[in-house]
């Protein structure tokens, strides 16, 4: 018997330009105990469709069809009979777990809330069935987050929570709405583990929202690809990776970076001198602690004793979890945050600590696009005036004339068109503007473009599109790219060299190809492992390496030793690990074996 | 030939240039959301024709607003009520003179108290804020002191002190009333400028090579005038509230001209003997007036900045 059978459902909004429908007539259905893949991009319509289930749409959504969950019409039914549904039967887990979780509340009074609703199960009993399941979620030191707030948690840890929290009435199915989208990747491995035993262990069905094709081919035994409100193709995960008969869904995967793609840039030759040379950079900043009368400040170390060179033409792709000094590193090199020591020279001159206008001169060829399209564009101007800004500072003899022909012919370079040129920003698309952020750095044809997550924020097939056009401006301007992204396959797909940071320092550097296929660091191999292939057959035969503990706060001192616990042993908590030359451009940091890691 | 060939040139092509599609700006964008708005359409209609009250109607006035008409001064409870024989439209005042003259003029000068007051801490308040949000650190620190410490001085003992220095008069009235209503907007201001200096557009920007004092006027400003302007329409009805409430204290504009404050307390006084239009005519018109500003400014926020709603 089917758990969920969806019927021609249709959902629309009302909007004051008129009615928008996001789901057309759409049917599917999910058996007891199996995980659905619904894969799309973003727009596609495929979070509506539960929320059009669960009855959680806004006020101006209508919903139209049938929904049925156990054989029992759940479509449009009154909020109270829903909320018997919701939360007991069918448990959800959002996006981003911060703002799904009640900020006032703590971990255990919010779970306690849902028995207590459900079950009515109140006191010492809910407190031990909250706690079961914290540790059945893997939470480490489950007893204390039960009193603790969301705010106290990690990322990784409020999901564990969610999940936690949607499972505790044991439902028949878990929606997941992109669970894992907001988190690192080595967080995203464990959470999908969890899930995947969960789903194996309780029989707990699970609809997975997701528009990575890695964690679908990771997760699903179904899957339903999704475009403009309506299904393409529907299958067996392992079918439709196969063969994708579809020919969305054929881009879709061409455009999945892979991080063993073959077509990914080979090794940089080249005799030319580098251009720009970064030598033992650091950006400390204080932090104030409480404790003591007055407190007392404690440097944190966004970015500790960084070196590397990059030579014209090529492209360094920078690597890391959050919070590890990626984005820092970027504004540190241009010279956006004053480094608090080491060097940076530009064709060999040094720009550390120039005044205003001696900088600007170099600022012409040093360039940096951003993670937000939109919000790294002045909602006030048009996008032909943003673009036009750099030429304003540095040639000021164009005319106003001149000076439109040279944003017109950019913007037709990066593949805008040029009768777009007085719009403005959120008349975009978020890949649109991007284009417009690329064309406003290489308006003045600098010879550096650091892209920092310049392609996180966008949909898989426009991230495909952005990476080509760089790769082609590359080619044509001759450039050298830094390419900062947490995302392992898309540095590789246009990254000639890799540069793997761990809480500001770097740990492994060499060729994309040796990073990828060989590496020798432990905290890089754990990254590679957890990054999901786009290939069923593959991802679900692999190896992970799974290192103890979560991801530790770069104010602990302890933290940097993580990979070298013999010298925490040993009580050198000062040590700093040296970066070792393995092979000629392969330089690894000085790190205990990883099986006296692993042992933790 | 005819001088400057290239100039006239790019005149030629600028011209052509605009048949290209219009983008749709932000501002744009706002003036449609506010022309949506019932209230606030109402209320503008409404605030005109009281503007519009001011200017045309003492052509009409058959009497001047210092004028006393001696037959009536000594009886106005009984031949002072409004009246279109007397010419009195409004009555007369206390003193015999003519209500509906006096209420012009009051509404003129609290009209004017609210838009001079409230320009004048829009423009202190903004330029503070912005120096002291986008320079920061300690700069920032000592410039909001200072607004800290001026605001916890009650804002209604700065302006009687500076009447009584400084004497009754106009000029002193706005001086008085911009000099405390800057503090707040400087502080608004100032959180704005905060939260726009780190975003990436700003350091996109500074990529750029743009200057500090560029970027100020070019990004931030921009950014900050859709807050700047609903919180400064919201302050004009505080103003005219301040200057009422200075106005019914005693202090604030001396006679012959008046304000709606004045009028209301002195028809507050009289209410006792049955000349009740005396309180009636001028509270008419203040409460309106108060109103529609409140409408409106709550029509600018909500067409000016939707994610606050």
């Amino acid at each position: 018997m089917t758990l969920l059978t969806v019927q021609n459902l249709s959902v629309e909004f009302a909007t004051p330009d008129g009615a928008v429908k996001a789901v057309t007539d759409i049917s599917f259905d999910i058996q007891p105990g199996e995980c659905l893949g619904i894969v799309g991009e973003s727009g596609s319509g495929k979070s509506q469709t539960f929320m059009a289930a669960m009855g959680l749409l806004p006020r101006n959504g209508r919903a139209m069809g049938s929904v049925q969950l156990n054989g029992q019409e759940i479509l449009n039914l009154a909020s109270p009979d829903l909320n018997r549904v919701r939360g007991s039967d069918v448990g959800m887990i959002f996006q981003d777990p911060l703002t799904a979780l009640t900020p006032h509340l703590r971990v255990g009074e919010q779970m306690r809330e849902v028995l207590q609703v459900h079950k009515g199960m109140v006191g010492k009993q809910a407190r031990r069935l909250c706690l079961e399941w914290l540790d059945r979620v893997q939470m480490p030191v489950a007893a204390r987050r039960l009193d603790q707030f969301p705010h106290e948690l990690s990322g990784g840890m409020r999901q564990r929570v969610m999940i936690a929290m949607s499972m505790l009435c044991n439902p028949k199915l878990l929606i997941a709405d992109e669970p894992t989208t907001a988190l690192d990747v080595t967080v995203q491995a464990e959470i999908l583990e969890l899930m995947a035993d969960l789903q194996k262990e309780e029989g707990t069905a699970i609809a997975l929202i997701t528009h990575d094709m890695g964690v679908v081919a990771r997760m699903c035994d179904r899957m339903q690809v999704m475009r403009q409100g309506c299904f393409v193709e529907s299958g067996t995960a392992t079918e439709i990776f196969r063969t994708p008969k579809h020919t969305y869904t054929q881009d879709l995967l061409k455009a999945m970076p892979r991080i063993d793609a073959s077509d990914a840039p080979q090794v940089f030759e080249t005799k030319a001198r580098p251009i720009l040379r970064v030598n033992d950079i650091k950006v400390h900043f204080p932090m104030k602690m409480s404790g003591g009368l007055f407190g007392h400040t404690v440097p944190l170390k966004a970015v500790d004793g960084v070196s590397f060179e990059i030579r014209q033409g090529e492209t360094l792709g920078v690597v890391g979890e959050s919070g590890c000094g990626k984005s820092t590193l970027a504004r540190a090199v241009l010279q956006l945050i004053e480094p608090t020591s080491g060097g940076v020279s530009w064709l060999g001159q040094p720009i550390v600590g120039l005044k205003r206008a001696e900088l600007n001169k170099h600022r012409k060829d040093l360039q940096i696009v951003f993670q937000d399209p939109l919000a790294s564009l002045d909602p006030r101007m048009t996008i032909s005036a943003s673009i036009a800004e750099p030429l304003l500072t540095y040639r000021p003899d164009l005319t106003n004339r001149e000076r439109k022909l040279h944003v017109a012919e950019m913007m037709e370079r990066v593949g805008l068109d040029r009768t777009l040129f007085n719009r403005y920003p959120h008349e975009l698309s978020g890949g649109q503007n991007q284009r417009v952020g690329i064309a406003r750095a290489m308006i003045n044809r600098p010879k550096l473009i650091i892209c920092d997550e310049a392609v996180s924020a966008l949909d898989v097939s426009i991230q495909a599109q952005i990476i080509r056009l760089l790769r082609e401006l590359q080619a044509e301007f001759g450039l050298a790219l830094i390419f900062i992204s947490h995302d392992l396959s898309v540095v590789r797909a246009i990254s000639n060299r890799i540069m793997v940071l761990y809480l500001g320092r770097v740990v492994e550097l060499g060729d994309g190809e040796t990073i990828c296929a060989q590496p020798r660091h432990p905290y890089t191999k754990s990254l590679i492992s957890a990054v999901p292939i786009p290939d069923p057959d593959i991802e679900r035969t692999r190896n992970r390496i799974k290192l103890p503990g979560e991801l530790p706060s770069p104010l602990d001192p302890r933290a940097a030793l993580r990979f070298l616990p013999s010298r925490l042993a040993a009580g050198e908590t000062d040590y700093v690990p040296d970066l070792i030359k393995y092979a000629p451009n392969h330089y690894v940091a000085e790190h205990d074996p990883l099986e006296v890691i692993l042992a933790g | 030939m005819f001088g400057n060939s290239t100039k006239a040139a790019q005149i030629a092509e600028d011209v052509t240039d605009l048949t290209a599609v219009q983008g749709r700006s932000l501002w744009q964008d706002a003036r449609t959301r506010f022309v949506q708005n019932r209230a606030a359409r109402a209320c503008v209609l409404v605030l005109a024709l009281i503007v519009a009250f001011t200017i045309i109607g003492p052509l009409f006035a058959q009497w001047d607003n210092e004028e006393i008409d001696w037959d009536i001064m000594g009886n106005v409870a009984a031949q002072g009520m409004p009246s279109l024989a007397t010419g009195h439209y409004f009555g007369v005042d206390d003193l015999g003179r003519d209500l509906y003259s006096r209420v012009i003029q009051a509404t003129t000068t609290s009209l004017l108290v609210g838009l001079i007051g409230a320009a004048m801490a829009l423009f202190v308040g903004t330029i503070y804020g912005i120096v002291a949000g986008f320079i920061g650190g300690r700069t920032d620190s000592i410039m909001m002191r200072i607004v800290d410490i001026l605001m916890a001085i009650p804002a209604t003992l700065v302006i009687i002190l500076l009447l009584v220095i400084a004497g009754r008069s106009f000029f002193m009235l706005f001086i008085a009333l911009g000099a405390v209503s800057w503090l707040s907007m400087s502080r608004i201001v100032r959180g704005q400028t905060l939260a726009l200096k780190h975003r990436e557009f700003i350091e996109a920007a500074r990529a750029a090579g743009v200057s500090e004092i560029t970027i100020m006027h070019r990004h931030i400003l921009p950014n900050l005038l859709g807050v700047v302007i609903v919180y400064a329409s919201l302050m004009v009805p505080e103003m005219i509230l301040a200057e009422s409430f200075i106005s019914f204290l005693g202090l604030g504009v001396s006679e012959p001209y008046t304000s709606l404050g004045s009028l209301i307390s002195e028809g507050a006084g009289t209410m006792a003997y049955g000349t009740l239009w005396q309180l009636a005519f001028p509270l008419f018109f203040y409460v309106t007036i108060i109103i529609t500003m409140f409408f409106i400014g709550d029509g600018l926020r909500d067409a000016l900045d939707p994610k606050d709603r």
